[in-house]
């Protein structure tokens, strides 16, 4: 029997630069919750606090920047170890802004 | 139940449908609107919302997006701007090639002698309009006149102010047919209803052609496909709608394969939406990878930047299509009290207002804004 390959113990991402534990198989959404973090990114018009909403991978509410990409969704987004994590202020995308 | 008889009944909510009943009310007729789904259901949802006379050469059509841009306004000054998300945004068109830049000029310079504003815009000042341009692109034209509205709103709003006008509306009904009397329609049946009247409006867009044939005039109005990618929320990014210049032959063109060409601009909600493909297919609602790939690669050819965002998703629908890219508007001289409206192609919340005008100037019997001749829907039948 094959084995999916297991984040070993003491596994970490950053958010925000501070190190976030993780279990395998643990998504960065759930992963940040269970450290107490419940809001990661600000909207887009009124800059209002977001985090985990459906937590299912339906509403585009818990977007975060990720190695520098922004817009990934932290419930989808499987954590893995030494993975960039950090805030996403609306779009993420300013430095498009003409 | 008996329906109340009114002078006339228009098959279809879409944006065309929506602003007849507005121009038809206006005009003190009584008013019926049935569809058999949504208000803004069909290809009013599906497409951008634009409203052009950039992509259209001297002829009758750029006589009606002429007459029909004017009339937007006029709406926006009834209804309210911000009712219709019209946005005065103008539209930059880029050639791709050193031979397209003389291609446009000319175009242009035709435009220019029916009323169409078009300044040339030389390579070097391309990305004064539009920062994101890619910098070796040979030139362009901008064209100032070319609007923008959120087409499902649009035709709510219509349909609304119509409806306080006193227009009724039935949603989620069926046209199957019409009763004649005295050789004219004296009823319209539909969702097992049958509503009197002394007139039916077809303006039921890409189905044009199916309700035309259960009205007893038949029209050949087709679906010609076109997918848009829509891309995750940015900033403002990109600030006219940008197209290639070789959309214009494309959308003239009478090949059933695939076309595209990159027609790129935002939205107020922030994402950028990227077109514009063309094929018939008939109704296949299926997503050709083959169609964004090359959509996704033609827009990141005008705006490299494009490369690194991401596509959110996709939509698609049917534009109505006649052979001769022109609509049907006007009288059925095989039915009288039958009216067609529909097959406006890739143009029709464009040329929404100037259709309902010209409409309800025939329903009232009085002199159109233009000549409607053109446009006349049986020009298609062989004659005899």
């Amino acid at each position: 029997m094959t084995q999916e390959p297991q984040a070993p113990p003491g596994s970490t991402f950053t958010f925000d630069g501070r190190p976030v534990p993780f279990v395998d198989g643990q998504s960065v959404g759930a992963a940040l919750t269970a450290v107490g973090v419940r809001s990661w990114r600000t909207t887009r018009f009124e800059g209002r606090p977001r985090g985990l909403f459906c937590g299912i991978g339906v509403c585009f509410d818990c977007l975060v920047v990720a190695d520098g990409r922004p817009n990934h969704r932290a419930c989808l987004l499987l954590a893995t170890h030494g993975l960039a994590v950090t805030s996403q202020e609306g779009t993420g995308h300013d430095d498009l802004a003409i | 139940m008996r329906e109340p008889a009114t002078d006339v009944v228009v098959v279809g909510a879409g944006i065309v449908g929506a602003a007849c009943a507005y121009y038809a009310t206006r005009a003190g007729l009584s008013v019926t609107v049935i569809d058999r789904g949504a208000a803004g259901a069909g290809t009013t949802s599906r497409g951008e919302g634009n409203i052009l006379v950039s992509d259209k050469g001297p002829g009758p059509e750029l006589d009606l997006a002429l007459l029909s841009r004017r009339l937007w306004l006029e709406v926006a000054d009834d209804l309210g701007a911000d009712r219709l998300e019209l946005e005065r945004k103008g539209g930059l068109v880029v050639a791709t090639s050193p031979e397209a830049v003389g291609e446009l000029h000319r175009f242009t310079a035709a435009q220019r002698s029916e009323g169409v504003d078009a300044a040339v815009v030389p390579p070097e000042a391309l990305r004064d309009h539009e920062p994101h341009l890619a910098a070796d692109l040979p030139g362009g034209v901008h064209y100032p006149q070319d609007l923008q509205v959120q087409p499902v709103v649009a035709a709510a709003a219509l349909l609304g102010a119509a409806r306080r006008l006193g227009a009724r509306w039935e949603p989620g009904v069926e046209v199957t047919g019409v009763e004649h009397h005295a050789e004219a329609v004296s009823a319209v049946l539909a969702g097992g209803r049958r509503f009197p009247t002394r007139a039916v409006v077809n303006a039921a867009g890409t189905w044009g052609g199916e309700v035309a044939t259960r009205l007893g005039g038949p029209v050949p109005v087709l679906p010609r496909r076109g997918f848009v990618l829509v891309t995750e929320p940015l900033p403002r990014v990109v600030r006219h709608k940008v197209y290639s210049a070789d959309y214009v032959s494309n959308v003239a063109s009478d090949d059933a394969g695939l076309e595209t060409s990159a027609v790129i601009e935002g939205t107020q909600g922030g994402t950028v939406l990227i077109g514009a493909s063309r094929e018939r297919v008939g109704f296949d609602q299926s997503l050709s990878p083959t169609v964004v790939r090359r959509l996704a690669a033609q827009a990141v050819r005008l705006f490299p930047f494009l490369a690194d965002v991401a596509l959110m998703r996709v939509y698609r629908g049917f534009r109505p299509y006649c052979p001769d890219h022109l609509p049907v508007i006007g009288a059925d001289r095989r039915v009288s009290g039958l009216f067609h409206a529909c097959g406006h192609e890739g143009a029709g919340i464009g040329l929404a207002p100037a259709t309902g005008l010209l409409v309800s100037q025939l329903l009232t019997g009085t002199a159109p804004a233009l000549d409607p001749g053109p446009f006349e829907p049986t020009r298609f039948e062989e004659v005899t």
